[in-house]
């Protein structure tokens, strides 16, 4: 491998972690502050990535796209918490597990009602369609740098939300004693829905700015899915930092994985989170 | 806690079980060819489940990978199995059993020091790591999966007692298999090993601080119930001649803890009613008519959605412990009338 395709590839994991992030962190927060195991979280991604489809050919323009579908998919969120989650969190993880085992299922055929089980693709706008050329037969697309730059913009926004606002605190106050932050005027219930549509925009997000470059097929949710509980579990559950870290770490092992060692590649980053649980059994981060 | 605690069985219950072990007898000689397979695969489902039901109602650990032991047996019998032969049952089955539990006995080093949420997503990630190393491997059939072209053979010594590719010989076998690890389970319940575990569910620390070696209990559990769930998939390879990594998925790990739940958990028959349920309403459903222009058995996860979301709503403990609570009402009715 020389410089410049070590170069690629480095890019490339690092933009595979960062949208890795954008959907752990709604999955280990949701965890974190509500106490609740979300395995239809892949259903959002898969969410957003049919409404970027269907949302881009309606408006002609993905990053209307992404706005519209971002704010659909947070009111989906709040409709979900009121209608089902909230009666969720004080029961067992299992009846969880059930729960959104089950939504997977209707959100699955409800996506083959609505939008048919072919596979699509998402045009890249034409502003971002370039490519910086890195020698003379290698370069690197500009929309892979926008994804990386959209997802980095979102980490660094709910970086600042959870440690420097005031509704920050009272999430922390909330994930750190909930009985006690209700006593002391924290509306608990709206934290708690707001944190969930947050979580749920974000993983839909995802899904749309993914949907050019990863194409949108039935099932996607469920393989992203796994990848984010590894990720969530190498960083330790309910920290955000930790997953962060852990997502780039998933990034760069699965990316080179692929180029160099490709019969094992599915394997290694389960591997890796093996060997990391063999020293920390609770993750690298945990609250 | 939702976990139904009710090792002992009501009367009625255990009346209704007796009723079923008859009706399963009698089976093949009412039912057509078709049903008798339908009733192996459910009886092969209910071993599957009897032993995720050791660790989940049990002991309190809530396995998302259970698949993997299941398909890893299934494995073993397609790779022992020559192209042009069978191979001989009474070797392999040990083989695939105990090949099943050394693999559940190494991830369950790693897994058992885990609990809760966590214990939830690392056995579903390491089995997701076995069903890759699967689905990525030509040489271990990939994608496509194996055939097994002929079932076992049941010759000892050149004495044939029985012959597996006879539907009803298959169906009485699996049936005895079914009662052979109903009676061991229900015998492990009751052993001191059986109330470690359970008391390992209720308390885990205070376990500790009574001096038991937890992690030991935990792992011989989840080793056991490996071994176990092998054995239902080698009867899975024998009766379906076919396996593919989607045996190992995720998404049969949490059908079975479904039927689990379905039937209630904690007594191992709950596991057993539960998978029949399961996979007869999995049947209804793939099976519903077409109305207009909207095929719904094609639908078939829609309805099983909803099934389960209203299921873990409404009566988290499963149709025995709906059984238990109307039973209940009925008692305290009659200490009324008195």
């Amino acid at each position: 491998m020389d410089l410049a395709n070590f170069f690629i590839q480095l890019l490339n994991s690092v933009q595979y972690g960062l949208l890795l992030f954008m959907l752990a962190a709604g999955l280990t927060l949701i965890f974190g502050i509500m106490g609740v195991v979300n395995l239809a979280h892949g259903s959002f991604y898969m969410l957003g990535a049919y409404l970027a489809w269907s949302l881009s050919a309606l408006f002609g323009s993905l990053s209307l796209a992404i706005i519209g579908g971002a704010a659909l998919s947070v009111l989906f969120g709040l409709a979900l918490e009121w209608l089902l989650f909230r009666h969720f969190y004080e029961r067992d993880h299992l009846d969880q597990v059930l729960l959104t085992f089950g939504l997977i299922y209707i959100f699955e055929e409800l996506r083959s009602i609505v939008w048919g089980d072919d596979v699509h693709g998402v045009p890249i706008p034409e502003l971002l369609s370039a490519s910086i050329p890195l020698t003379d037969n290698l370069s690197y697309p500009v929309y892979r740098l926008f994804m990386s730059g959209v997802c980095l913009a979102l980490a660094a926004g709910l970086y600042f939300l959870i440690s420097k606002t005031r509704l920050g605190m009272k999430i922390r106050a909330g994930a750190f004693n909930r009985d006690m932050a209700e006593a002391l005027g924290v509306n608990i219930k709206l934290i708690h829905a707001v944190v969930f549509a947050l979580g749920v925009g974000l993983a839909a997000v995802a899904g749309m700015v993914a949907a050019p470059v990863a194409s949108v097929y039935p099932n996607m949710g469920s393989q992203v899915l796994i990848m984010c509980f590894v990720v969530v579990v190498i960083g330790g559950i309910g920290s955000v930092r930790g997953a962060l870290i852990a997502a780039l770490l998933v990034g760069l092992v699965d990316t080179f994985g692929k180029v160099l060692l490709p019969q094992v590649a599915g394997m290694l980053v389960y591997i890796l989170m093996a060997a990391v649980l063999l020293y920390k059994p609770e993750g690298l981060f945990k609250q | 806690m939702t976990q139904a605690n009710m090792e002992i069985l009501p009367r009625g219950v255990q009346v209704a079980l007796f009723l079923g072990l008859a009706a399963l007898l009698a089976f093949p000689f009412a039912g057509t060819e078709f049903y008798t397979e339908m009733v192996t695969r459910m009886m092969i489902m209910a071993i599957f489940a009897m032993s995720l039901d050791l660790l989940q109602g049990v002991t309190g650990l809530v396995s998302l990978g259970h698949a993997a032991y299941f398909g890893l047996a299934g494995y073993a019998l397609a790779f022992l199995t020559p192209q042009g032969e069978a191979v001989s049952l009474w070797w392999t089955l040990p083989v695939a059993v105990l090949g099943s539990g050394l693999a559940a006995l190494i991830i369950g080093f790693f897994v058992v020091r885990t609990r809760g949420i966590y214990f939830i997503m690392v056995t579903m990630a390491f089995a997701q790591m076995v069903f890759f190393l699967f689905f990525d491997n030509k040489a271990l059939g990939g994608s496509d999966g194996l055939y097994i072209n002929f079932r076992p053979s049941a010759a000892l010594f050149g004495w044939v007692p029985f012959d597996l590719d006879g539907k009803r010989t298959l169906y009485y076998f699996t049936l005895a298999a079914m009662l052979l690890v109903y009676a061991f389970l229900r015998r492990l319940l009751w052993s001191p090993f059986g109330r470690a575990l359970a008391g390992i569910r209720v308390n885990e620390h205070r376990m500790r601080a009574m001096g038991f070696y937890t992690f030991g209990y935990k792992l011989t559990a989840f080793t056991l119930a490996g071994g176990l769930a092998g054995l239902a998939g080698y009867l899975w390879g024998t009766q379906t001649g076919y396996i593919n990594p989607e045996l190992m998925g995720f998404q049969m790990s949490a059908h079975t803890i479904m039927m689990v739940v379905l039937g209630g958990m904690g007594n191992i028959a709950g596991a057993m009613v539960g998978a029949f349920t399961f996979e007869y309403l999995l049947h209804v459903f793939k099976d519903l008519p077409q109305v207009g222009s909207v095929n719904l058995g094609k639908h078939w996860q829609l309805w099983m959605g909803l099934f389960i979301v209203l299921l873990v709503t409404f009566a988290p403990r499963g149709l025995l412990g709906l059984a238990e609570r109307f039973g209940k009402r009925g008692m305290d009715k009659e200490n009324q009338d008195e």
